[in-house]
This record gives structure tokens, sequence and C-alpha cells, in this order.
């Protein structure tokens, strides 16, 4: 059985290592420590974990004067809320004001299933990454979610990390080292390009093991971050495999899909097929089954890729 | 434009003690008389609310805030946020008069390329503490940098102007209870209570009286005062904080379109540009305040 690990532990972690380190780093939380993993931070630097109560517009302007009284603030959050409630507060007095301020978007996409639609983070790519000066970055395992916290921590300027709380394998070898706008090969494939982030990387490998059993050779592309997005990897996919499939626990609109569609359609245009969230609001059930009905498992991704190859076969 | 007076910003003139009440007043008449020149040049700026502050600014920036031009970023300085970002001009115009821009430049105010931003931008210009426009940001971000000064012990002090029109905004409410819960109390909120939003007064729009009540019900000392009096606001800034260990709210009863007989109190001066005839009556009156 492969060990599944919750990316919250790699991010709490990490944090408290950092900030033993640093002095400047600051957690501001909206009465969050829970659901942010941050116990320990409190625990181990009381005066630094700034609780502002359910008030997330004052969150992340709370957060902006923080920076620039010279504090790295990392904003933990639930994702819904603070990129939906604290829009033009991430907008102004972050993104513009260029405030050295770390926005961590926790349990993001799906993962609050039958919570409902109201927690769902389906829109949180569309909304930051059209913001200049905002780098965004959803990692996929642990390792991964580790190195974008270092990451974070020592870019100056602003990040926005979309964090999940669905249980994920590792999908990179311990030697990897994340480089904030570089996509990473997972795997090598001439036929097709499977591009994802997150959560859904590892069932993006998988889906690429089904297709090898049928012949078909698939390249995997983890985008973890989305700006800036690295057109050079997407071009290149579109050049070399013709045919690219993105796959994101997002809404198709103005995501991850989008992200990738923007370069392919001024570089080297080629058939793209966007599997996520159809620009709905997803009905009730558990975060497994959204995805299992939104056509996000390794045989969806797998029947995706074989379609879009038939219908482009020369 | 302020030469002649010899002014300087409290730090590098060694104290603001030395500028008396009369140099202060003549001052904030230049600084309107400036304001109102640089606003017909741009054709635009929010003329009625830039007036109501001018005092207000004049003595922040003249009789209380420990700046320096030379050293914009000087860690231990004291912060001001603009919340009202509208009333950029009267900032700008202050900044000049400051030291920490070049009165030449004023006349780009609003033009392509200028630093000199419709709203007040960080990034552009030296002095601007926040990048505001959108209101009820700027209180919010006066309490995260009155927490860090508080974290680094640092005796840098916080004030925030706010517009009253601008409290319609509920983030503002959030960081009304935030500052009062961490005990801000070297942070500082003036309120321009000119009594006047855009479209007609703050009461008819939406209620915000007893405003002074709200305040202290949620946790901030209060004071309030007459924003366009000189000696008034520099005893309010004196004896800061009204109440230890709670933050300040000011609560300064202002009139849009001060010092200009026929933009006082009018709600249509809110963002309209005087006419050359206009200018020139507005001038002579504030010719003869400052003398």
């Amino acid at each position: 059985m492969t060990d599944l690990f919750d990316c919250r532990q790699a991010f709490a972690q990490t944090l408290v290592e950092l900030a033993a380190v640093d002095e400047r780093i600051v957690a501001v939380v909206n009465d969050s420590i829970g659901s942010s993993s941050l116990r320990d931070f409190s625990r181990q630097f009381p005066d630094r974990l700034i609780n502002v109560g359910i008030a997330e517009q004052d969150m992340v302007g709370i957060a902006a004067g923080l920076a620039s009284g010279g504090r790295v603030p990392f904003v933990c959050s639930p994702a819904p809320f603070l990129t939906g409630r604290a829009l033009e507060q991430i907008k102004v007095d972050v993104a513009y004001s260029v405030h050295n301020v770390k926005l961590v978007g926790m349990s993001s996409g799906l993962a609050y299933g039958a919570l409902g639609a109201t927690h769902h983070s389906i829109e949180d790519f569309a909304w930051t990454r059209v913001l200049p000066n905002l780098v965004v970055i959803a990692p996929a395992d642990p390792l991964e979610t580790r190195q974008a916290v270092q990451a974070a921590a020592e870019r100056e300027g602003p990040v926005f990390l979309r964090l999940s709380r669905m249980p994920v394998r590792a999908v990179h070898a311990p030697d990897y080292r994340l480089q904030i706008g570089a996509a990473a090969q997972l795997r090598g494939g001439e036929d097709v390009t499977l591009i994802a982030n997150g959560v859904l990387v590892s069932r993006a490998l998988d889906a690429a093991d089904l297709l090898a059993e049928v012949g078909v050779s698939a390249r995997v592309l983890n985008m973890a971050t989305v700006s800036p997005i690295d057109a050079a990897a997407i071009e290149a996919a579109a050049r070399e495999t013709g045919r690219i499939v993105t796959i994101e626990e997002h809404s198709i609109i103005g995501g991850l899909g989008s992200a990738v569609a923007e370069v392919v359609v001024r570089t080297h245009p080629v058939r793209v097929r966007m599997l996520g969230v159809p620009g709905i609001f997803a009905p009730t059930g558990s975060a497994a089954w959204l995805l299992e009905r939104f056509g996000l498992e390794p045989a969806d991704i797998r029947d995706a890729a074989l379609q879009l190859v038939r219908e482009t076969a020369a | 434009m302020t030469e002649g007076l010899g002014l300087r910003p409290p730090v590098s003139a060694g104290g603001a003690e030395g500028l008396s009440d009369d140099q202060l007043r003549r001052l904030a008449s230049q600084i309107r008389m400036r304001d109102l020149e640089m606003i017909c040049t741009a054709g635009a700026g929010h003329t009625g609310g830039e007036l109501s502050v001018a005092d207000i600014l004049t003595v922040l920036y003249f009789a209380f805030l420990r700046v320096d031009p030379t050293r914009p970023d000087w860690p231990e300085r004291d912060r001001f946020v603009l919340s009202k970002g509208h009333a950029a001009g009267a900032l700008y115009t202050t900044l000049a008069a400051a030291g920490f821009i070049g009165d030449a430049e004023l006349d780009t105010f609003m033009r392509p390329e200028s630093r000199l931003n419709g709203h007040p931008s960080r990034r552009l210009l030296p002095g601007v503490e926040a990048s505001t426009g959108p209101l009820g940001h700027g209180l919010p971000i006066a309490v995260g940098m009155a927490l860090a000064a508080k974290l680094d012990r640092s005796p840098a002090r916080t004030v925030v102007l706010t517009g009253d029109g601008e409290l319609q905004e509920g983030s503002n409410w959030e960081a009304a209870m935030a500052a009062a819960h961490f005990e801000l109390d070297r942070l500082t909120l003036f309120i321009d209570r000119n009594g006047l939003q855009q479209g007609d007064s703050t009461e008819r729009t939406m209620r915000l009286e007893p405003l002074a009540d709200k305040w202290r019900a949620f946790g901030w000392g209060v004071v309030e005062v007459d924003g366009h009096d000189i000696p008034s606001l520099r005893r309010v800034l004196e004896r800061l904080p009204v109440v230890r260990g709670k933050p300040t709210c000011v609560i300064a009863h202002t009139h849009k379109g001060q010092g200009v007989s026929f933009m006082r109190d009018a709600v249509e001066w809110h963002h309209r540009v005087p006419t050359a005839d206009e200018l020139s009556a507005a001038l002579r009156e504030l010719e003869a305040a400052a003398a």
C-alpha cells in the first residue's frame, strides 16, 4: 500500500522550521489554527501567531501592514474564503502594493466535499493568476509543498500557495528541486502531454501508465507554478506531442487549462482537452466522489487522452 | 512653495515644536492653494474632500509625524496612511511641502506615466506608505503596521485618515475590533467627518451616528475635535493615546471645500474641477487667509 500524505503537515512543519531561523516570519489566521495545522507554530511562537478572528479582509490588510513593517506574514486560511472574501485586498494591498505577503490557501479545490459549493475553491487560480506580481503555486506532494514554502519565504514578493487536505502519494524523487515558474517533467512521452498540478498529478501519472498499456506514450508535466506559467515547456509539449490534456481541481474556466491554452494558441496551436469542473457549482458529495463525478479518475483521463489522440490522428 | 516660510517636517527640523500655530495655519492655506492649482492643471481631482483634510495633513506632517524626506524608508519612522485615497492631491501637495517631492512635479498629477497617480501608490512615490483607492483598506493596513511596530518594540506611531462615508465599508469594523483587541495604543485614526459623501450627506445615505459611541463600543478611546482648528488638533496629538492601552479615534469635524466659501459644504464639489474664474476667486480667498 502506497503511503498517503496530507500536505498541510509538510506545510506546517516547514513553516515552524523557517520561523525558528527567521524572526521576521509570522502567521496570520482567521480562527483557522486547526484547519491550517498551526498548533505547533502557535505553541512555539505564540507572539508570532496573529489571529484576527473570522475577518478575511482584515486578515489580508493586516498582513500587508505587517509586511510593510518588515515582517514576512504567512496568511493561512481556507482557500475559498481567503481568495473569495479578500480578493480586493489581495489585488490592492498585496499584488499592486507588492507587499511581501505569502497567502496560503488551505483545503483548496473540492477538498471540502459535501460541505458544498460554498466551501469549494475552484475559482482561485482564475482570481489569482490574473493579478500581476503574484506568484501562484499548487504543489503536488509533501516534498514539493515543503519546497514551495521555502521558495515562498525566500522570494521577496507576493506568493499564493494553493494547498489541499486530500491525501496524496509522493510523486517526486527525493532529489527534486522546485523552481518557481518551471514545469517538472515527470515522465517522457511523444503522443500526448498530460498537464496537471496539485493533488491530480499522481492521477495524471496513473493515467500515463494506463495509456502505455494501450500503446500511447504520454508525457506528464507537473505545472506547479500557474503564474508565471512555464510557456517554454507548454510550447515544447505542443510541438513535440501535438496534443495536450489539462487536468485540474478547478473550474475549466480561467484555471490551469486556460493558462495552458493561452500559451498554446500564441505559440504552436494544437488541440487542448481540459478536464476539471465544467463551469458549474458542484453537487453534494464527498471530495473523492466529486473527482469521480467530474471525470478526474485515472481511467477518465486515459479515455479523454485516447479520444483526443483518435480525433487528431493523421 | 514652503521655502519662504522655512518650514520643514519635524525630524529634519529637529522638532515640530518650533512651528507656531499661525505658521501652520498659513501653510495649510498654501497647501490648499497649490492643491487647487494642481487640480486645475490636471483637470481632475476630488476638490471638496481634499480641502477638508488640508489642516489635518498640515498638522500631522509639520507638527507630529517623525518622518524624514531624505530617508523615506527609515525603519523607525512614523507611518501615515491616507485611506481616503481619492484625496491624493492633498497628500501630494503636503508631501511636496514637506520635501518628499519637488514642487514642480505636482504639475504632472494624473498625466501619463506620472508618479502622481489619481490614487496614491507606495510603489511610485516615496513617502506614500500604502497604496489606497478602494475604500476601507487603510485601517486594516494601519493595524498591521502598528502590530509590526509593537512586535518590534519600535517607537513608531501609526496614523490613518479615513473619510466618514468610507466607514460604511465593513472592513473598517473588522479592523476596529482587531486594533482594540491587540491594544494598539500607538495607532490613531482620524475620521474626516465632513458629513458628505459623493452623492449626499452621510446620514441620509447610510447613517453613521452615533459615531463616537460606536468607536467607544468597539474599545477605542475617542476624542472629537474641530478638524480645521490648528491649536485643537495639536492639543489632541500631544495627549495620545487618549486612553492608555486603547487605540485612539479622533473624530475631526470638518467641512468639505473648507477655505473657499462657494465650495464649502457643497456636495457638487466632491470631484468638480474649478473653472479659471473659480480658481482665481478661490485663490484670492485663500491668499487672504494665508496673510
